[in-house]
Order: C-alpha cells, then sequence, then structure tokens
C-alpha cells in the first residue's frame, strides 16, 4: 500500500527536524487560519494560484525564492557551525549523515530553489512589460511552469520530514548517487525534484523565447529592446539549449537506479565520467542562466540612477551573446583532474578565460556609464556598486581556477567554494536583491525602505567578505570542501571567523525582512503614484504602479532605444487618453495547480515505490491537461469601458498628487 | 562600518587570529615541499599579478566614478547622452585581451609541463606506486617491492613518484597538497600523477573528493623520507605477517569503515592493482570497445566527449 514507506522513515528522533516541523505546521496553520479568518480563500485561488498574469506569477516565484533562502540559509549556517566546531577530531553537532544531506540540500536549494526562480520569477514580472505586451506568449503555460516548479520545492521540503534528502552532493556525482551506493530514498527525491522542476523551467524557456521573439511592440527591433530583455533572451536560450540535457542525464540516472539499468555504474559498462561530462554540459550554462540576467539588472539600474544612456549598448549586447555561446564550450573546466591529456585541458581552460574578455567589457561599460553621469546613491546603486567590485574578484579567482595546472592544487578545495560564492552572491543575490528593489514599486504601487535596503547591502556585502576570505586561506592550507570535520585545529579560528561572516549575512537577511515589514506599514507614505518613481528610461516606467493587469491601454509605439526616456525628454508622452478599445486577454485556469498537485503526488510515489500513487499522479495530470486542450473557453475581452474606468482613476491619482506637489509629504498618504 | 557596533566579537578576533597569520609555513600551496608544487604556486601567484593590473583598476575607477559623478556634485560634468567611443571600447577590448593572450600563452605551457601524466624522471630512477581508494581508507601497493599499506605512503626524497591511481568504490581524488597536483580515483580506470617530494617530513594526503560518510576521515601520511631512511621502512613493511590478495583478503579491506588505522601487508602480488582496475572493466562488458589498460586511453575516451 504505500511502498518502501513506513513510520521508520518518519524522523520523529531528530530534535532539530521535529521543532522544524512543529514551527513549519504552525506557521502553515497560522497562515491557513488566517485566510479562513477574513475569508481569502476565494481570492487566493481566483487572484493568484490561477493567475496567468505574467506580473502575479513573477511575484509568487519571487516570493517563494524568498521562503527558500530562509530554508538554504538555515542550511548554511548549520554547516558554518558545524565547520566551526568540528576540528582536531572533535566532530561538532552533526554527524555525516547529516551534514551530507545539508550541504546536499544547501546546494540544490540555493540554485534551483533560490536563483532560478529569482530570475524567473525578475523576468516574468518585467520582460512582457519591457517589450510592451500584454502577458507572455503561452500564459497557461507560464502557471504550469510555476507549478511544476512548486512541486519541485514540495518534494525536496517533504523530504526533510518523510525520509532523507540525497547525500551526494548537489549534482550527485556517479556512482556514489548510484543505487549501489546510495540505496536510500534521498537521491530519487533529488531525481524527482528536479525532473519536475527542471521541465517547468525548460517551459519557461520556451515561453520567454517566443515571447520576446514574437509579441515585441510596434517599433521595438532586436537592437531597441533594453539591456535586460536581452539577457533574458539569451538565458532562456541557454534554457533551451541546456536544460534538455539535464532531463535526460537525470532520466537516465533514473533508468540505473529503477531499472537495473548501467549507463552511469562503474561496472556491467557503465561510464562515470559520461555523467560528470552531462551533468557539467547542463550545469556551466546553467552558471549563465543565473548571472545574465543579473547583468541586465545592473545595466538597467545604472543607466537609470546615473541618468545617462547605457554605455556601449550594442557591446553589451554581443558581450552576452558571446558569453552565452562561450558557456556551451567550457564545461571541462569542472573536471581537470580527472586525467584528460595536456591538449584538451588546455582548450577548455583557455576557452573558459576568453570569457573573462567580453565580462570585463561589461564592467567596464558599467563603469562608463557611471563617467559623466549623476548618480544616486540608492539601494539599487549601492548593490551594484558591491557587484562590481565583489564580481571582479569573483572573476579573478575564476580565472585562476580555469588555468589548469593551477587548477590541480586548486579543485575541490575551499577556494572552489569562496569562487563560486564570491560570484554568485556578488553577482546573482545582489543582482536579484537590486532587482527586487528596482521593480519592487512596479509590481505593488510603493517603493521599498531605503534605510532597511542599505543595511541590508551593508550587512550582506561584509558578511560576505567575513564568511569567504577565510575560505580562500584555508584553501591554501590544503582545506577541501564538504568537510564534516578536519584534522588540523589550526584551521579553526578562520572557520570561526567564517561563521561570524554568515551571522553577518543573517542580519542582512533580517534587514530584508524588516524592510517589508517597515515598507509595508509607510506604503501610502512610499507610493509610487507616477508608475516613474526613478525616473526610469524603459516602457515598464510607462504604465501605473502596479501595472493594470493589461500592462498598456494602448500598446505603446517605440522609436528609439530607452524609448520612455526619449519620449519624455521630447515632452512626447503622455498617459494614455481615450478612445480605448476592448483588450483580449487570457482566462486564469486551475489546470496549472492541478497538474502540479498532481505532480508531486507522482513524485512522491515514484519515491517511495507506491506504484497505485504513481498511476493516479499520472493519471491526474495527463486528464487536467486534456481537459485544459479541449476547453475552448480560455481567452475574454476587457471592455473599453473596464479599461476607461481603470486608466481614468489613474489619472485622478496623478491630477490630485500634481496639484499637492508643493506639500506631497502630508497628502500623498490621502490620496492613495 | 557600522556593523561593527552590532558584533563586538569581529573587534577581537582578528586579534585571535594574528598568531596563526603569522605563523604562515601551515600553508601548503603557498610553501610547497616539491617541485610540481613549487611550479603551481608560481603560476598562481603569476596569474594573480597578472590579473591585478585589470582588478585594481576596476576597483579604483569604481570607487573614485561613483564618488566623482555622486548626483550631489553639480561641479562634475554631466553628458547624458554620450553613450559611445570607440577609443574607450578599443581600450576595454584590448586590455583584457591581452592578458588573457598571456594567460592562454602560459595556460598552454603550463597544461604541458605540469600534466599530471608527465614522468618527471626516467624510468629507471621513477619509484612506482599505486594507489586505490577505497571506501573509506587508501590502499598504496608498491608493485616492485611487492608490498602494500593503508592510510600511509612513504616515498623517498628527490624520487621522481608516479601514482598510479584507481578506485575500488565511488570517484574520489588522490591529493597531497603540499606536494602539488591531485588525480581523480576512478572504478575501473588507471590514473597518473608524477609528483617528487624534494624535503623530507611528513605530509596530509586525503580525499579531495566527496565520496560518502566517511570522506572527512579519509586521510593518510605522505611520509618523505632520505633514501636510506625509505629502504628501512620497506623492509619493515615486508615483515608484516599479514599479506593482501585479490580474491581472499582484499573484499574484506575492500567493505565501508571509517578511521581505519595504518596497515602493513608484505607478499602482495604486483598483479593486484591490475585486477582491482580490471574487475569492473571486464564485468558484463562485451567484447570490444575496451580501452585496454594506461591512462591515456582512459583520457582519449574523456576528450572523444
Amino acid at each position: 500500500m504505500f511502498g518502501k514507506l513506513s513510520l521508520d522513515d518518519i524522523p520523529y528522533d531528530q530534535p532539530i527536524l521535529v521543532v522544524t516541523a512543529i514551527v513549519i505546521a504552525l506557521g502553515g496553520l497560522a497562515i491557513l487560519g488566517g485566510l479562513t479568518y477574513t475569508k481569502r480563500w476565494k481570492w487566493l485561488w481566483s487572484e493568484w494560484l490561477t493567475t496567468v498574469d505574467h506580473k502575479k506569477l513573477g511575484i509568487m516565484y519571487f516570493l517563494v525564492a524568498l521562503v527558500m533562502l530562509l530554508r538554504g540559509f538555515a542550511d548554511a549556517i548549520m554547516m558554518r557551525t558545524q565547520q566551526a566546531m568540528a576540528a582536531g577530531g572533535a566532530e561538532g553537532y552533526l554527524p555525516p549523515e547529516h551534514y551530507d544531506q545539508i550541504f546536499t540540500a544547501h546546494g540544490v536549494i540555493m540554485i534551483f530553489f533560490v536563483a532560478m526562480p529569482m530570475v524567473i520569477g525578475l523576468m516574468n514580472l518585467v520582460v512582457p512589460l519591457q517589450i510592451g505586451a500584454r502577458d507572455v506568449a503561452f500564459p497557461f503555460m507560464n502557471n504550469l511552469s510555476f507549478w511544476l516548479f512548486i512541486a519541485g520545492v514540495a518534494l525536496t521540503m517533504i523530504s526533510l520530514f518523510v525520509g532523507e534528502f540525497a547525500k551526494t552532493g548537489w549534482l550527485a556525482y556517479a556512482p556514489l548517487s548510484g543505487i549501489k551506493y546510495s540505496p536510500g530514498v534521498g537521491v530519487d527525491y533529488w531525481i524527482w525534484g528536479l525532473q519536475i522542476s527542471g521541465i517547468g523551467t525548460t517551459l519557461t524557456g520556451i515561453n520567454f523565447f517566443v515571447t520576446i521573439l514574437k509579441m515585441r511592440t510596434k517599433g521595438m527591433t532586436l537592437f531597441r529592446m533594453p539591456i535586460f530583455t536581452w539577457t533574458a533572451l539569451s538565458t532562456n536560450v541557454l534554457i533551451i539549449l541546456s536544460f534538455p540535457i539535464l532531463t535526460a542525464t537525470i532520466a537516465l540516472l533514473t533508468l540505473d537506479r529503477y531499472l537495473g539499468m548501467n549507463f552511469f555504474t562503474n561496472d556491467m559498462g557503465g561510464n562515470i565520467m559520461m555523467y560528470v561530462n552531462l551533468i557539467w554540459a547542463w550545469g556551466h550554462p546553467e552558471v549563465y542562466i543565473l548571472i545574465l540576467p543579473a547583468f541586465g539588472v545592473f545595466s538597467e539600474v545604472v543607466a537609470t540612477f546615473t541618468k545617462k544612456r547605457l554605455f556601449g549598448y550594442t557591446t553589451m549586447v554581443w558581450a552576452t551573446a558571446v558569453i552565452a555561446f562561450l558557456s556551451f564550450t567550457v564545461w571541462l573546466h569542472h573536471f581537470f583532474t580527472m586525467g584528460a591529456g595536456a591538449d584538451v585541458n588546455s582548450f577548455f581552460g583557455i576557452a573558459t578565460m576568453i570569457i573573462a574578455i567580453p565580462t570585463g567589457v561589461k564592467i567596464f561599460n558599467w563603469l562608463f556609464t557611471m563617467y559623466r553621469g549623476r548618480l544616486s546613491f540608492t539601494s539599487p546603486v549601492l548593490w551594484t556598486i558591491g557587484f562590481i567590485i565583489t564580481f571582479t574578484i569573483g572573476g579573478m579567482t575564476g580565472v585562476m581556477l580555469s588555468i589548469p595546472a593551477a587548477n590541480y592544487v586548486l579543485h575541490n578545495s575551499l577556494f572552489v567554494i569562496a569562487h563560486f560564492h564570491n560570484v554568485i552572491i556578488g553577482g546573482v543575490v545582489f543582482g536579484m536583491m537590486a532587482g527586487m528593489t528596482y521593480w519592487f514599486p512596479k509590481a505593488f504601487g510603493f517603493t521599498l525602505n531605503e534605510k532597511w535596503g542599505k543595511r541590508s547591502f551593508w550587512f550582506w556585502i561584509t558578511g560576505f567578505y567575513v564568511a569567504f576570505m577565510p575560505l580562500y586561506v584555508l584553501s591554501f592550507f590544503g582545506a577541501m570542501r564538504r568537510m564534516q570535520s578536519y584534522a588540523n585545529p589550526d584551521w579553526q579560528p578562520y572557520f570561526i571567523v567564517a561563521w561570524v561572516g554568515a551571522i553577518l549575512i543573517l542580519l542582512g537577511i533580517a534587514c530584508t525582512a524588516i524592510q517589508f515589514v517597515v515598507s509595508v506599514r509607510d506604503r501610502k507614505k512610499n507610493v509610487d503614484i507616477t508608475g516613474d518613481p526613478w525616473d526610469g528610461r524603459t516602457l515598464e516606467w510607462a504604465t501605473s504602479s502596479p501595472a493594470p493587469h493589461y500592462n498598456f491601454a494602448h500598446l505603446p509605439h517605440v522609436e528609439s532605444r530607452d524609448a520612455f526616456w526619449e519620449l519624455k525628454k521630447h515632452g512626447k508622452f503622455e498617459q494614455s487618453a481615450p478612445p480605448y478599445e476592448d483588450i483580449h486577454m487570457p482566462r486564469n485556469t486551475a489546470a496549472g495547480p492541478i497538474i502540479g498537485a498532481f505532480s508531486i503526488a507522482f513524485g512522491f510515489a515514484l519515491v517511495w515505490h507506491i506504484w497505485w500513487l504513481v498511476g493516479v499522479g499520472a493519471a491526474g495530470m495527463f486528464i487536467a491537461f486534456m481537459m485544459r486542450v479541449f476547453n475552448d473557453d480560455i481567452d475574454y475581452y476587457i471592455p473599453a469601458a473596464e479599461v476607461e474606468r481603470i486608466e481614468k482613476e489613474h489619472h485622478a491619482r496623478l491630477v490630485n498628487a500634481g496639484s499637492d506637489a508643493r506639500n506631497e509629504d502630508d497628502n500623498l498618504g490621502v490620496q492613495a | 562600518m557600522r556593523k561593527k557596533k552590532y558584533s563586538p566579537i569581529l573587534t577581537r578576533l582578528p586579534l585571535l587570529l594574528l598568531p596563526v597569520l603569522l605563523s604562515g609555513c601551515s600553508s601548503a600551496l603557498m610553501d610547497p615541499q616539491g617541485p610540481v608544487g613549487e611550479a603551481q604556486k608560481t603560476l598562481i601567484i603569476t596569474a594573480f599579478l597578472l590579473m591585478m593590473i585589470v582588478v585594481i583598476p576596476v576597483i579604483v575607477m569604481t570607487v573614485v566614478f561613483g564618488w566623482r559623478y555622486r548626483a550631489s556634485n553639480l561641479a562634475a560634468k554631466y553628458t547624458p547622452d554620450w553613450a559611445h567611443s570607440n577609443k574607450i571600447e578599443i581600450v576595454v577590448w584590448l586590455i583584457p585581451s591581452v592578458i588573457i593572450l598571456i594567460l592562454a600563452i602560459i595556460t598552454w605551457k603550463t597544461s604541458h609541463s605540469l600534466a599530471p601524466q608527465k614522468p618527471l624522471g626516467t624510468k629507471a630512477e621513477t619509484l612506482e606506486i599505486q594507489a586505490v581508494s577505497l571506501d573509506w581508507k587508501w590502499l598504496f601497493i608498491y608493485p616492485e617491492q611487492d608490498i602494500a599499506t593503508v592510510n600511509e605512503v612513504a616515498i623517498p626524497v628527490d624520487v621522481p613518484v608516479h601514482f598510479h591511481v584507481s578506485s575500488g568504490s565511488v570517484m574520489n581524488s588522490f591529493f597531497i597538497p603540499a606536494l602539488g597536483s591531485q588525480i581523480y580515483a576512478m572504478a575501473g580506470m588507471d590514473n597518473d600523477v608524477n609528483l617528487i617530494a624534494s624535503e623530507a617530513g611528513v605530509y596530509d594526503g586525503r580525499s579531495s573528493n566527496y565520496s560518502g560518510a566517511g570522506f572527512s576521515k579519509m586521510l593518510f601520511d605522505a611520509r618523505a623520507m632520505p633514501q636510506g631512511e625509505f629502504e628501512a621502512w620497506v623492509d619493515k613493511v615486508k615483515q608484516a605477517p599479514k599479506s593482501l590478495t585479490f580474491n581472499d583478503t582484499y573484499p574484506t579491506l575492500a567493505e565501508p569503515s571509517t578511521n581505519v588505522p595504518v596497515l602493513y601487508f608484505s607478499d602482495v602480488s604486483p598483479e593486484l592493482y591490475r585486477n582491482i582496475v580490471e574487475s569492473f572493466k571486464n564485468a558484463g562488458r562485451e567484447a570490444g570497445g575496451n580501452n585496454g589498460g594506461d591512462g591515456e586511453a582512459s583520457m582519449s575516451a574523456e576528450a572523444a566527449e
């Protein structure tokens, strides 16, 4: 009936897990209770869960990512604490059994369930607005992608309380991840969590690729697209090209584990080197999938807050394209020590360092955008400046790692850990924080509190250096990654410093949490009436904040780069005026959440070999999908009168705000 | 720096660190004990300094531009529509390109000169040692001396050592940081790394590639000693009462175990290593497509991908 699942698989003898479970259960109950008390179930279902509105999906992606950041960070602080304790024969408080799951979960969660949804969430929120579209090309598929991502999150979280998670490292190298060396369900959770969410990501890639190519508004040629959209386009090309490799690789591993095949086993003709090659053939482009949109954010932020055109737009575009292309030619640099010959290693080493050229050019272009500009030190700008410095250092250590002969002593050491946190925190996290602050008003209609945003930045950047510089030093002492304990007591002080750094980052995260609370409290004071709080340059700022669900009453007509800026400059920008037309929009759909729910059952059942439930899950997904396919009622028209009502409200707010501009501090609250 | 206010511990920690920083010699990579590690140290420092040519200006420019062109500084020039300059473009493409070109040349040269497979001496003067990673310990076989050890490897000073590296289990990486290059240990494959110790001493050796529950304890001592002492050590191991045979005692040793003490085995067949490597290759594999036993072949399989 329950396959391999029995009561013994519930870790009720683990105090940490029991407490975590209770806290999550109480939190969940509070939310459910709150929803019931305020009678918001219907609202939640019809306004959010079934939505096909790219902006709401973007918000949900980002929200889940922030929640998962807490989980991933809890893992991080547990690891730092363990390593600060387990010196010179001491075992610390986490035996390998737990420690190994924690570092695996940390990597998986931070990449797949924090960084990816932040990037995808930001693309969802911003790209259609930037290209003057009313939605994405395939709105239902967009909702489905989100729910498949949620299924991956759910399976990973379930593994915490039912069974175990993988103890293999985040990429589950074979043959360790094979059934012989990992007979438990941990790797199966890893497989199905990533497989289901990965398919969602592939669908997102297709969706945004088509959206950007086919749904740009009149006059928006490719070389007039905002840079963020360009980076999103590159990222989606990378997703389309690389995620199928992940899907296929995991499928082969699945066949090994479930059907006794031997693609990646030690014997019977299996090839473990093939696994490592395939996983990195996806894994390296994945890094650029994350960083390119962050580059896009910085480009937008620098241009906006210097009030100056982005320096070297064309160069930026080509640099992005070159990076995207090269990202497929360097995967072997993750395993120079596998034993390839000098020619092969040199090729991949040099290909890797060539990426530093377009990346360096981008950095100079941001600097020359600041040059002769008028730079306001808002928190997005602080994140950007922190990024330029931190990422440059991370890029340098990356080039050091790309030299095979140096890599032979740096590989697998804490140098690698320090390097990729250097670029992922300094690049992706800072980029997403900047992007979140920058586009928050477009999503919610009010700006985030600057004071707490800046505090968050200072804690994050100091915390980063305090946490990771000691790891660079330790790597020179011969300290490796993934150590549950270490013999040399001389290393301990460095690990303690790193622990302090992690605490500083924790304070940074706390500041962001406070920032949300304070900002929501002061939302009337921080209201964004015009829809253009930063004196922006691109189309997303041409509509109101939060943007109406149809985005633009009249689709904008673009004649240049920085379209909105040019219109404002030449006094040609006017708020939308009558006559309005009926607007064609996609209908919300229950199919996404239903398929997502069945996919959780499907994945869970496969993990535990509960075959009847596998059948139920598969049938449920199929039937829900078919019902959606044969449903003709998937769109509707917003009547012109309704558009007019919404636009008039916005105009009225603008007029009121304009007449009171002299003493806005007193009055803004009243208008909103 | 505002954060110091929040964590007073931060001000005390650097003091705590001082003695460690000053001692310095605990740094395996910056105080290498052999020519391979020495060359890698030079390489790392060279690459670091070369890249400083870009890194320092970037950091300086970030601070200077940020400060000079701050919004409140109305004295600074403001050119909102200036967005292109061929001169700047040329410079920003050229400088990184030149540095990468230099690094690429260095990369090509050092990838060949420091290739782990490259012998460091003639065959006659080279000591052959076969290292096998097991769950979770290291087995060292001396085919010329007919001995084997667990979790301890002795080498004579200034003698080139050719390590054959393979695995009896999952993937590991054979690494003695103070001596230089590491190499993956993979079942069914015979990898190579050539190292020399120029100073006598006991160096930490380990698996650097995560391999499961006992990974952190998968440590061994690499003992570099003068030739005479080495010969005495070999003789000592030869006195060990136990032997290690592929069919009989090896399977027991290969069982997962952690914190395994140093073990010595005498009368070990020089075929043991080949048996271990080929035990994976032959199992169920159909005829044809066999790579043969040497590292070159597994390398070309690698390259073909």
